[in-house]
């Protein structure tokens, strides 16, 4: 945003309400609290950095979202994208299999297939994965409702294929809280998704200690309409409450904590984000130590995928967005990201093709072999101008996070639809600065061509897709030890009600190939469904 | 008419994409209109229901996850079913410009497509509905 500062100079507020000087000094430094914070890189408090030599040592991974239609085209996009460069995948599953519905459930129709790949039982995670060496290529999946079932199902694949769970590692994002935020994946009330999430941490940190079961999410809050100091603070809180949780049913901090990673957004002003993650890094390693009394370094990182920035990207003249898509992976190499998503340039319009997101890779892959960027450690830092707002952006976040407590704490304020209403009215000023000019978008607000609506090549949807899926999900049906699949759902819906952890018993009857929908069935007769509170 | 105009917003199906769907809400609110918001996850059945108890003149939709034809597809008979098809019709959100032809085909008034501003929304449903 801009105005006028007296002498004509312009004003300058960045988006999370910082005002902006034109010059920096040492002055400013200590003004805003100091060089305490700084530290080295793989020192605490890890502002600079988690590790020592970060990219010196290992670029990050690039890990593009991929998957439609049924898991054997999902598996050679996979293989596309590995063959490529890629270094790791991140699941996209499709929306039933995101809400716990079978392929052939009423709600379903239409949407098999369609912004993701289906997922009915573990047969699909054996194609889907088929031909994948999941020691070399880790995989993350982007799953929240029925997370629980899909870690289930990924951890007995890999089972069954030989892996050796002590040593599998792997992501799965299960952050039901900011589902209840943006993202809208829910299934269950909040409080027995948020149980549901703590099972599977527990049922992690026992069985499968390498496994990230939840990748905390600042990401969709923020596309929902949070500055980005509020992206943090809200994500902290989040993962506060896990924490919590974990930490009530008798874990130490440092069985689970170095476990839990982070999925944050880049789109927005370089310098601004680029502060975000520092000031982040540091108060969480802060939060993890002083706080919750960790003592392994490794609980104290703020381990993160920081990419998409699909907020940021336009439907007007989309090959600007391929432009934006390099800035916002610059960003998040000066910003020390363990992993790099890249928004594809047709992202706005449809699931990337095979070219856009070879585009994406390679616009990663130029910052590592071309443009220095894995040559040194936090390049901006000591900037006087990177660690004052540094420190600005930490304090402010503290402040939010202290006045989320203040007002109850984040389960209560999510549960009310509080935290909703404010970044949906936020969302709606941002929109509003755009249409009036004030904060400007570069050909929507200013730099604006008359120009037909861009043929941007469509993804195709096809509908016998969905009809192989049901066959497939039929075949599945009609082969599986039909007594046993009972007995493994009545025993989920027994422990369910017990209150006791559901991973054991949703393991055991994934193996017997019960489906996603015939599980969450289970549980939504002993839990419910969410009922979104609607408040403006 | 002294009745202000009463807009339902609905989101069709299991897309979860709810940011544009509150925005057009808040703005619809703020020119005036009553708007009546139905939250995710909603079936053409219960969009087609909500119509008639809530007696609106606009039913809109906000699809961000392409299903937006299917879905219309269903809507379109519970409409007429109900005598709503007098309505005024209008869907925003990620429609290609290939999909346009058949969902005005089908009946519907308007199309939004991402980009589109809040003020020509407002505009177009003053000028329909009068």
């Amino acid at each position: 945003m801009s105005g006028e500062l007296p002498g004509g100079i312009r004003r300058v507020v960045n988006e999370s309400g910082i005002e902006i000087k034109p010059v920096y000094t040492a002055a400013d430094v200590e003004a805003t609290g100091g060089s305490d914070m700084i530290g080295l890189p793989g020192q605490y408090p890890f502002t600079r950095g988690i590790h020592a030599l970060m990219y010196r040592k290992r670029p990050w991974t690039m890990r593009q979202y991929a998957g439609f239609g049924n898991p054997r085209d999902t598996n050679q996009r996979f293989k596309y994208l590995i063959a490529n460069g890629q270094t790791g995948l991140n699941v996209a599953f499709d929306l039933p299999s995101q809400c716990g519905l079978d392929s052939d459930d009423p709600m379903a129709e239409g949407e098999v297939g369609r912004v993701g790949m289906a997922i009915d039982s573990l047969r699909d995670f054996e194609i889907a994965f088929d031909g994948i060496d999941l020691d070399q290529i880790t995989v993350s999946m982007t799953i929240n409702g029925s997370a629980a079932i899909m870690i289930a199902m990924y951890l007995a694949m890999a089972e069954k294929r030989g892996y050796d769970l002590k040593t599998l590692r792997g992501t799965a994002q299960n952050d039901i809280l900011k589902e209840f935020v943006g993202r809208g994946t829910w299934i269950f009330p909040v409080e027995p998704s948020v149980k549901l999430v703590g099972d599977t941490i527990e049922y992690c940190a026992q069985n499968a200690p390498k496994y990230t079961p939840v990748s905390v999410c600042g990401y969709h809050i923020r596309e929902s309409g949070a500055t980005p100091v509020q992206e943090i603070a809200y994500a902290f809180c989040i993962a506060k409450a896990y924490a919590d949780d974990a930490i009530a049913r008798g874990l130490h901090i440092d069985e689970f904590a170095g476990r839990l990673s982070y999925n944050l957004n880049i789109f927005g002003n370089i310098f601004e984000q680029v502060c975000k993650f520092r000031a982040a890094r540091g108060l969480w390693a802060k939060i993890m130590k002083e706080e919750y009394g960790a003592q392994d370094p490794g609980s104290m990182w703020l381990r993160m995928i920081a990419g998409g920035g699909g907020g940021g990207l336009t439907f007007e003249q989309p090959e600007n967005n391929i432009v934006r898509g390099a800035y916002y992976a610059l960003i998040s190499a000066l910003s020390g990201t363990q992993t790099m998503a890249l928004c594809s340039y047709d992202e706005a319009y449809t699931i990337p093709t095979e070219y856009s997101a070879r585009l994406s890779l390679r616009t990663m892959q130029l910052l590592i072999e071309e443009m220095g960027l894995c040559d040194t450690v936090d390049p901006l830092g000591g900037s006087y101008y990177i660690e004052s707002l540094t420190n600005m952006m930490r304090t402010d976040i503290e402040k939010i996070m202290a006045d989320v407590d203040a007002r109850g704490g984040i389960v209560k304020l999510i549960s009310e639809g509080i935290i909703q209403a404010e970044v949906s009215a936020q969302a709606y000023q941002m929109q509003k600065a755009i249409e009036e000019g004030r904060f400007k978008k570069v050909g929507v607000n200013c730099y604006r061509m008359d120009e037909e609506e861009k043929e941007v090549a469509f993804h195709p949807y096809k509908d016998e897709d969905a009809r192989l899926q049901i066959d497939s999900l039929d075949t599945v049906k009609a082969q599986r030890d039909a007594a046993a699949v009972q007995a493994a759902l009545d025993r989920v819906q027994a422990d369910a009600a017990a209150g006791i952890n559901l991973m054991p018993a949703i393991v055991a009857a994934v193996k017997q190939y019960a489906t996603v929908g015939e599980i969450t069935k289970r549980l939504v007769a002993v839990y419910g469904r969410y009922q979104e509170p609607i408040r403006f | 008419m002294d009745r202000r105009t009463r807009v339902l917003i609905a989101k069709p199906g299991l897309d979860g994409h709810d940011q544009g769907a509150k925005v057009v809400v808040r703005a619809l609110i703020d020119a005036g209109f009553e708007v009546i918001y139905t939250g995710l996850r909603q079936t053409p059945e219960q969009v087609a229901n909500a119509a008639l108890e809530e007696g609106v003149d606009v039913i809109g939709l906000s699809s961000m996850a392409g299903s937006h034809l299917p879905f219309c597809r269903k809507l379109k008979p519970l409409l007429e079913k109900y005598e709503l098809n007098d309505k005024l019709w209008i869907i925003g959100g990620v429609i290609p410009a290939h999909d346009q032809p058949a969902l005005l085909e089908m009946g519907v008034d308007g199309i939004f497509p991402t980009g589109s501003k809040l003020s020509d929304l407002v505009q177009f449903i003053k000028e329909k509905v009068a």
